[in-house]
């Protein structure tokens, strides 16, 4: 398997009126043609470590790594005009709300064609028939009426469907997807995360599943990194989650109720200082 | 209680996560405020401008180097750099520099009026428009609309004409054309806030309309009604200037900075500065108003207080 | 001690052809010191329903009850003593100008009640916050903290009927649950009845001892804990949550 993504002691840090803030310390994991899951509360810095390898943290925050490699190439000492043919062509991010990253007053199709004549410089033409067909391989039925629809005129899973097209028309090899699935409902989800899925393995691409969401990611994902201020406290194998020897991991786990077994009161998370001290855990293979 | 404040330093005490008494917070929460407002360079230069607009309006007196009415008709129109004369002299030889200082009297006296009279106008009829809803808040939008529609310049005529000149008339001419923009962004945002949950939390207490919009309400308005008065400052002060100019403000031989525009008018090709002056001053405090009220919007904006 | 009943409710928003119809015919009972819980997806009508039932809708018809008494047009402030809500967002429900002790403070007023000091300062506790959470801002309080003081607002007047509108759906997954373990300490020891809305059928099987499953407005199903966790749901709706809430499974791709 292919090293598609390769970072070693990642950090980003914000200057703050108290002092300087880490929001990542030193993450490390490669990235294959996989689907790695990124699990962390809020203020984990899982986020973060999604918008770093875009390079999309402004300043004054600051990225800094040892190592931010894309297929060998260096990304830390590219240019932000290189970025920008990485971002969207190379790598692509899908967020939590369509609502939110669709624009609302360009129409579907407008805002798909857009990205791709971008990135490749094909026709108006070509690009139209390229949205067309990613269109119907996201599952949408009828794709010429939603070219011509405005996003606010979608629900949300269609919305979220809208925007792994759009983001993954010009063939990324990488798709990061922070909380892809959180502002959907339930029965919704499954439909975009197997879509997710299919389009991911189809295309042999590397796929960073960020979320808070552990059941959901040791189920959809191949290998996870648990994050706790903005470390990684412990890898391992998706379908071995359960077995997770880490007390954050283990305390999350143990904190959630389950349909399948009763009880009486949920075990709360105690929080060890010492978690944040030990340094982060390696997520490479 | 005292022992732990007498121990910690005052930094610490206005930065303190804790604070332990209601007068503690709302100290510390200004004193936040105040940090971000002075780290913003360009907001503490209008604050400047304006603090030295009020000692000059409050010390004109004492700095002053002439009597600003007095007329020497020997030494009309004299330059810039004249020997006692910095600013030169107008066209009735009256000193152009104890002009404008005595004249910062009278647009610290206008923008103080319209600021007041205007917004809270706007605040009370917006907010009860926004809250009440149905009829209500159709008739008052009428009104708002109605006199949104008059021309200011046109309603300071009307009132001169039934009042006389003056500028106190000049100051309610301008107060009543100003509160409508007001009343629109006040009742905007009650309307959103109407629908917050902390709206509903407390609907649920038991609490009425009066106290809702006072004590709920009124809070997360005044921020951008301070923000837009601010930036509305500077029009107030040109408005002033405009009915100045055309006579319906203050009167001769008032040094009001509009009116001693309209004075230099006739001489503006030869003797640019006598007009140029007072314009420069006017120019100056509008700009301190527009960057103090940027300030300010970055310490108020409601979008950091998510409502 | 109060218990809940609700009797073919509909709850409508707009006339005519704008009509919507956000509830329809919905009917359960909720006993004293219960706790019963309404899942669904979005646009189900389960925040609605609580909704309703205090008073924060303006058409609906039907019969809802508590204490055995039927509601009306407007609620009594002696209502507003007896029942009390607690909304999802955390970072909406409390006002950003005002500080904790504000917060509480106002409520205490609005009751009534005097000794407000002594008051604010037992509620901070009951809720697990200390002294030095009280004159905080809103701002300066993570979303947990935020929902304990939205806890302690409601419980200022004493009420016997908690609504729980998706109580911890913001929250992570530590915090919720601290925030679970306190709300089922407190039914306990208060004898409280809870009607708690959610869309994560794991924590409703927590809290709840029945739950109605709504869809499209409608309950399509009440069921019991028992049969909820065994997995035997009777109406397809109810499996399809059920199924859904097990994570993802690769062969369930259906189109749109």
């Amino acid at each position: 398997m292919t090293t598609l993504l390769d970072i070693e002691n990642l950090r980003v840090t914000f200057p703050t009126r108290q002092g300087e803030f880490e929001a990542v310390r030193g993450v490390s994991f490669n990235l294959g043609q996989e689907r790695l899951g990124i699990v962390g509360e809020s203020g984990s810095g899982k986020s973060m470590t999604g918008r770093a390898i875009l390079r999309l943290i402004r300043p004054p925050g600051r990225i800094e790594a040892d190592r931010l490699e894309l297929g060998g190439r260096d990304m830390m000492s590219m240019t932000e005009r290189e970025m920008q043919s990485v971002r969207g062509e190379q790598i692509s991010m899908v967020m939590q709300d369509p609502k939110f990253s669709l624009n609302p007053v360009m129409r579907v199709g407008e805002q798909i064609i857009e990205i791709y004549r971008f990135h490749t410089g094909a026709s108006k033409r070509a690009a139209y028939a390229k949205a067309i067909e990613m269109l119907q391989a996201v599952s949408i039925n009828d794709p010429e009426r939603v070219m011509r629809a405005y996003p606010h005129e979608m629900s949300g899973g269609m919305g979220q469907r809208i925007m792994i097209a759009m983001m993954l028309v010009t063939e990324p090899k990488i798709l990061i997807a922070d909380e892809p699935t959180s502002a959907l409902d339930v029965s919704v989800q499954t439909q975009v995360l197997s879509i997710i899925d299919r389009l991911v393995r189809q295309r042999g691409m590397g796929l960073i599943f960020i979320s808070h969401d552990l059941n959901l990611v040791a189920s959809f994902c191949d290998r996870v990194l648990i994050m706790y201020a903005g470390r990684i406290v412990e890898t391992c194998a998706a379908d071995k989650l359960h077995e997770a020897k880490h007390p954050y991991t283990r305390g999350l786990l143990n904190s959630l109720p389950r349909l399948d077994h009763p009880q009486d009161r949920l075990q709360a998370l105690h929080r060890d200082p010492n978690w944040t001290l030990a340094p982060s855990v390696s997520g490479r293979v | 209680m005292t022992d732990n404040t007498t121990n910690l330093t005052w930094r610490q005490w206005l930065n303190s996560d804790a604070p332990t008494s209601r007068r503690h917070a709302r100290i510390a929460a200004i004193y936040h405020g105040w940090q971000t407002f002075s780290s913003n360079t360009l907001a503490m230069v209008g604050l400047g401008i304006l603090l030295l607009l009020f000692f000059v309006a409050a010390l004109a007196p004492l700095l002053a180097p002439h009597d600003p009415l007095t007329q020497n008709l020997a030494g009309r129109l004299l330059p810039l750099w004249t020997d006692g004369h910095p600013l030169g002299t107008d066209s009735l030889g009256r000193d152009i520099l104890s002009r404008l200082i005595y004249g910062s009297r009278i647009t610290l006296y206008i923008v103080t009026l319209v600021a007041l009279i205007a917004p809270i106008a706007g605040l009370l009829v917006g907010t009860i428009a926004g809250y009440t809803g149905g009829i209500v808040d159709a008739a008052l939008m009428r009104i708002t609309d109605i006199f949104l529609a008059f021309p200011r310049l046109v309603l300071a005529l009307a009132f001169v004409a039934a009042l006389g000149a003056g500028i106190e008339n000049a100051v309610l001419a301008i107060s009543l054309t100003a509160w409508p923009p007001y009343a629109r962004i006040a009742r905007a945002e009650t309307l959103t806030i109407r629908r917050s949950d902390f709206i509903s939390a407390v609907q649920l207490q038991g609490a009425g309309p009066l106290r809702i919009i006072t004590r709920h309400i009124w809070p997360l308005c005044i921020s951008s009604l301070i923000v837009r008065v601010t930036l509305d400052m500077a029009g107030v002060i040109l408005a002033a200037a405009g009915l100045g100019f055309l006579g319906l403000g203050a009167q001769p031989p008032s040094p009001e900075w509009g009116a001693m525009i309209s004075e230099g008018r006739k001489f503006i090709l030869d003797y640019w500065w006598v007009a140029a002056m007072p314009g420069l001053a006017i120019f100056t405090v509008s700009l301190a108003f527009n960057l103090l009220g940027d300030g300010l919007r970055d310490v108020l904006d409601p979008k950091s207080g998510s409502s | 001690m109060s218990n809940l009943e609700i009797h073919d409710l509909n709850v409508w928003f707009g006339r005519d052809d704008d009509r919507v119809d956000a509830v329809k015919h919905a009917s359960f009972s909720v006993p004293s010191g219960a706790s019963f819980g309404l899942v669904g997806e979005s646009g189900s009508g389960k925040s609605t329903i609580l909704r309703a039932l205090v008073g924060l809708v303006p058409t609906w018809s039907g019969d809802m009850k508590v204490a055995d008494q039927s509601l009306t047009r407007k609620r009594p402030r002696a209502f507003f003593k007896d029942v009390q809500m607690v909304f999802q967002d955390p970072y909406a429900s409390l006002h950003p100008r005002h500080t904790v002790d504000q917060v509480l403070g106002e409520t205490l007023n609005l009751h009534g009640f005097d000794d407000i000091n002594n008051r604010i300062e037992k509620l901070l506790e009951d809720v697990g916050l200390g002294p030095a959470f009280r004159f905080r801002y809103p701002h300066q309080l993570s979303g947990g903290q935020r929902q304990r003081v939205a806890i302690a607002r409601a419980l200022a007047p004493q009420p016997s009927v908690l609504l729980l509108d998706e109580p911890t759906s913001a929250l992570d997954v530590s915090v919720q649950a601290e925030v679970l373990n306190l709300l089922s300490d407190l039914r306990q020891e208060r004898a409280l009845t809870y009607l708690m809305v959610s869309h994560n059928l794991a924590v409703v099987a927590h809290m709840c001892s029945n739950i109605a499953v709504m869809q499209a407005g409608k309950i399509v199903e009440v069921m019991g804990v028992d049969d909820m966790r065994a997995m035997t749901p009777t109406h397809p709706y109810t499996r399809h949550l059920l199924n859904s809430s097990q994570g993802y499974k690769p062969s369930q791709e259906q189109s749109a």
